[in-house]
């Protein structure tokens, strides 16, 4: 064990694939692993892209990864994609979009499946970016799965969240609506070239500017990421966002919530299996028959479960 | 949507198509089948050379690698995949394969690691058992 980690920090990349299938399967040796990662971590800038379903996530992480690379940093991405609440199997597909990448040493991606986590991430996210963070790479994209409007959780789990949006997907009341767009430090509109691009373009900007005025204005802008296009003004506008969160004394603020919310939500976790594991098989089945026929409500049974566990 | 099932290890799947053939029906097919057999499956799309097949196995760190192929290159592309594998240090994937592939080349497959040869007309389901199969074995 102490052998992988070595490896780990040697910058091996094959004890980088081990240690993150570990640290994902949440067992107590993935555990052990982000006690000895988790204090070299922190030097990373964590990017979150998020976006609809056929926005253009993975070209445009793809495309963002590239400019990073010409600029001489080492890039790690995560992608994540939904498991099937039926099967918990999952098709993780977004490296098809990021083949000029594969065998570039400074880069390495790794496909998530989000395992019944809500919010468009992954349960152990968070443990996997710090480990990324760790093996030494400068810049972390983080794409998600094809979010709506609630999907808002990247925001916790990155530094700097770039909307990704395309022309076609509704008007701008639909932008107007709390969520996703609120989290947004960056705003871009990809597949700038389809028709409505300009015209949404336009409809972003009349929303942006009914914000109040702030320190950081979100900026908006057009990007093509199957050309490549717009993507040193994102890199830039990134940095820029960067220095924003340096010198307004925002990153360390993100930094303790992060914290905070990582550690409620491992507690949670943890209790969750602590209740789970408290009571048998038997008793859990005879309490959701009881709810399933009305005979019981689902607080009551929660609450006996709970009390269950604890004794 | 069973609880207990999450918390067991997911089996990580790689089904890659080498090669120049662009016909990835096959591949998607048991892909899906794969899915609903609760794996993880990566999936990179047509035309991946043996490098690229190699380093998506390390950097998602596979437990299986399918490979699809109807373009009669296997015994030509097969081992320079298997070659790549191996210099990475990646001994303990399953390697499996399907397509178009005559009976002919099973010894020569089979020597080369191929623990699985699926031709046209496999139940997806047999796919399905034997990654869970190799798996089980390899743990």
């Amino acid at each position: 064990m102490k052998d992988i980690t070595e490896r780990f920090f040697e910058g091996d990349r094959r004890a980088l694939a081990r240690v993150l299938s570990r640290i994902e399967s949440g067992n107590p040796t993935g555990r052990e692993y982000m006690r000895e990662l988790y204090p070299r971590s922190g030097n990373a800038h964590t990017i979150g892209i998020t976006g609809g379903a056929g926005s253009g996530k993975s070209t445009l992480t793809g495309a963002l990864a590239a400019e990073y690379r010409k600029r001489n940093f080492k890039v790690g991405i995560v992608a994540v994609d939904p498991s099937s609440p039926f099967s918990q199997g999952a098709i993780l597909g977004d490296r098809i979009r990021m083949q000029s990448l594969i065998l570039d040493p400074g880069v390495f991606v790794r496909s998530m499946a989000s395992r019944g986590t809500l919010g468009g991430l992954a349960p152990t996210i968070d443990d996997v970016i710090a480990a990324m963070d760790a093996f030494g790479f400068e810049y972390i994209l983080v794409e998600t799965v094809g979010a709506g409007q609630d999907e808002v959780e990247i925001a916790g789990s990155a530094l700097t969240t770039i909307l990704v949006n395309n022309p076609g997907t509704g008007d701008d009341i639909q932008a107007m609506k709390a969520g996703i767009i609120e989290v947004a430090d960056i705003l871009v509109v990809n597949k700038s070239d389809l028709p409505g691009a300009d015209m949404l373009a336009s409809q972003l900007k009349a929303l942006l500017s009914l914000a109040p005025p702030a320190e950081y204005e979100v900026p908006l802008l057009s990007t093509i990421a199957t050309r490549g296009e717009g993507m040193i003004e994102l890199a830039d506008a990134v940095d820029n966002h960067r220095a924003y969160l340096d010198s307004s004394g925002m990153l360390q603020i993100r930094r303790k919530d992060d914290a905070r919310h990582q550690i409620l939500s491992i507690a949670q976790r943890m209790l969750l299996e602590h209740v789970r594991t408290g009571s048998s098989e038997s008793k859990i089945e005879a309490l959701v028959d009881e709810v399933a026929k009305r005979a019981l409500d689902p607080h009551t049974a929660a609450a006996k479960m709970v009390a269950d566990s604890v004794q | 949507m069973s609880a207990e099932k999450s918390t067991q290890p997911k089996v990580r799947v790689l089904i890659a198509k080498p090669g120049l053939d662009g016909h990835d029906r096959g591949a998607k097919i048991v892909a899906r089948a794969l899915r609903d057999g609760g794996c993880e499956v990566i999936y990179t799309g047509i035309r991946q050379t043996p490098e690229m097949i190699a380093e998506a196995a390390l950097q998602e760190d596979v437990d299986v690698v399918g490979l699809s192929i109807l373009s009669g290159a296997h015994l030509e592309l097969f081992p320079r995949i298997v070659e790549q594998i191996n210099e990475r240090g990646l001994d303990d994937v399953t390697l499996f394969c399907g397509g178009i592939i005559p009976e002919e080349d099973t010894e020569a497959l089979t020597r080369m690691g191929f623990t699985g040869i699926f031709r046209p007309g496999t139940n997806t389901q047999d796919i399905v058992d034997f990654v869970h199969q190799a798996v089980l074995v390899d743990k």
